[in-house]
């Protein structure tokens, strides 16, 4: 294990320049996931944050086999599924659970049978699926950056619709919103920003980039301001320590940034203010505490 | 109007002016199958209109139709003009400012980490307009529909942590803060106990003696005919409207509820309708 000033060091090693393209690519996904991510835990679409990522599969494997750009392959893949859903979500004969179901599964399928075709897919098979930090193209950390902003510059500018929705459809449609075309703008939103964190983190684990850290801000926090504040900060903190430990130990960087935001999600489980469990524990006791005095002064 | 029987002078002394909300041979069909049919209804400014009927009446479809949720035939107008608009026959934008929306308590995400301001400023989204902030009208606006429904002291606490009675405030301030003529409150007495629900009925009485035309559905029909200056049974259609006074016989109620002759309903809606014919200045009337 190395110290946290032999990997700053390590990241100054212009022999090294990938980490520290994979440190800004993992940190930047975290925050934009962090972000976005909040809207899919509070609306309860984690399922589709789900088939999105497996969906962009198909559109990474072609990118991969005709040599063009993995980003713009995954983009082209994730946002058809995600309207795709959208769209047959609004049949009400079939529940949007089913419908993500057959999508994200046969998005998935058709990405192992077209690099299946590939020459040397082993290799880069396990990179799509867990992550790698090595072999970013700068043009991508570019494309990144780019769309990243554009996705917090949306998530600011739709803000108040994009909450009225998820408050209550009904009533927001009865206003005049168009619901639809805010349901198509979130969920490419989603897609989008599974696509810029697919490289670092992986195809099976970029889910938890987008739930884990807004899910462990939920717990910590009852409003919506501090909420999209924390999340990515929690997103961006566990990006940062989990490819220090990933590079100071070895490990496969996707899968410790994973588990360090998991770790944080626990603890928030745990220590949350009013909600957490020790908190609530502590609640009781200082009841019990007080019955007795009162029943012991009587 | 359908099989309405004019007891006494309270039916001709009903307020004069022109009907805010009037509708005229709505039909509506869901999925190819008709739900509603031939339906007619007016409501008056300063009016508490209950809309009753059995489980899959259309009562609920009804208020969709009128908010312009739902596709339908037939005439809608509020004060005077068409409600609706385009080839689909939905909602216009008079429509959306005039008429307030206070869906059943369930579809609203409560467990969703904003304020009780918050949620009410959503009533404002499509006013404050795209790429916009709040302004300090809006800001007023939902001060004053939180003042409205006494909320005030509230304001700044999660919806999360709200009693049933008061999360029914919150849906009627989000609505109050358009300050609209009409308001939709969809079965807001559910689930609540009868303190809290005497309380909103009060205050739904207040907002519509506030030159609004008030429209509720109610499952509980005893508490409608002691609530509501007027009641329409709705059973895919009208099968009777008018005041309780004019509905204190059983008929309509056994043609809408499917009920027999000698259910102990129709005995207490009688009971009240006779009660509340009596308490009334101009009383007078027979059952």
């Amino acid at each position: 294990m190395i110290s946290p000033i032999d990997f700053v060091h390590d990241l100054l090693n212009p022999d090294l320049a990938f980490l520290p393209k994979a440190l800004l690519m993992a940190v930047l996904s975290s925050v934009v996931c962090g972000v976005v991510g909040t809207h899919v835990v509070l609306r309860g679409m984690a399922f589709i944050g789900d088939a999105v990522a497996h969906a962009v599969f198909p559109g990474l494997a072609v990118a991969f086999v005709l040599q063009g750009s993995l980003v713009l392959g995954g983009a082209i893949a994730g946002i058809t599924t995600a309207l795709l859903v959208a769209l047959f979500a609004q049949n009400r004969r079939l529940r949007e659970d089913s419908v993500i179901g057959v999508f994200f599964v046969a998005a998935f399928a058709l990405g192992i049978v077209i690099i299946s075709g590939a020459p040397g897919y082993a290799g880069s098979l396990q990179d799509f699926l867990f992550g790698s930090i090595v072999g970013i193209p700068d043009e991508d950390v570019l494309i990144a950056v780019v769309v990243g902003l554009v996705l917090m510059a949306v998530l600011f500018m739709f803000h108040k619709e994009l909450v009225a929705v998820s408050l209550d459809r009904e009533s927001a449609r009865a206003l005049g919103l168009p619901v639809l075309r805010l349901d198509l703008l979130l969920y490419v939103v989603v897609a989008a920003a599974i696509v810029i964190s697919v490289q670092t983190i992986g195809n099976v684990l970029v889910l938890a980039l987008l739930v884990t850290p807004a899910a462990a801000a939920r717990l910590l926090t009852d409003r919506l301001a501090p909420m999209m504040l924390l999340g990515p900060t929690i997103g961006g903190g566990s990006a940062l320590v989990g490819l220090y430990l990933s590079w100071s130990l070895d490990l496969p960087v996707g899968g410790t940034i994973v588990l360090v935001a998991t770790a944080v999600f626990l603890l928030a489980w745990l220590l949350a203010p009013r909600h957490g469990v020790l908190a609530g524990a502590v609640l009781r006791r200082g009841r019990q505490a007080r019955r007795v005095a009162r029943t012991g002064a009587s | 109007m359908t099989a309405t029987v004019a007891v006494d002078a309270s039916a001709a002394a009903r307020p004069g002016p022109a009907p805010v909300l009037q509708v005229r041979d709505l039909a509506v069909a869901l999925g190819g199958r008709p739900v509603l049919d031939d339906v007619r209804l007016e409501v008056a400014e300063g009016e508490l209109l209950g809309l009753v009927g059995p489980n899959g009446a259309g009562k609920t479809t009804l208020l969709r139709a009128v908010l312009g949720l739902v596709p339908s035939s037939g005439r809608i107008t509020i004060e005077g003009q068409d409600a609706r608009s385009g080839r689909a026959r939905t909602r216009s934008a008079r429509a959306t400012r005039s008429i307030g929306y206070v869906p059943q308590r369930h579809e609203f995400a409560w467990d969703f980490p904003v304020t009780v301001e918050e949620a009410v400023l959503t009533g404002r989204v499509a006013r404050i307009g795209w790429l916009r902030g709040a302004r300090t009208e809006d800001y007023r606006a939902v001060r004053r529909a939180l003042d409205r429904v006494e909320m005030t002291h509230l304001r700044a606490r999660p919806v999360g942590e709200l009693s049933g009675g008061q999360r029914q405030r919150v849906l009627v301030a989000r609505a109050l803060a358009l300050d609209p003529r009409i308001l939709l409150l969809d079965e807001p007495f559910t689930g609540l106990d009868v303190p809290t629900q005497e309380h909103l009925t009060e205050l739904f009485r207040e907002l519509a003696d506030e030159e609004r035309a008030v429209i509720m559905t109610n499952h509980d029909l005893v508490g409608a005919v002691h609530a509501c200056d007027r009641l329409c049974l709705l059973n895919r259609t009208v099968v009777a409207s008018g005041t309780p006074a004019e509905l204190a016989g059983p008929e309509p109620w056994m043609t809408a509820f499917g009920v027999s002759a000698g259910s102990p309903l129709l005995t207490a809606i009688a009971q009240v309708a006779k009660a509340r014919t009596t308490g009334s200045p101009d009383g007078g009337g027979s059952a």
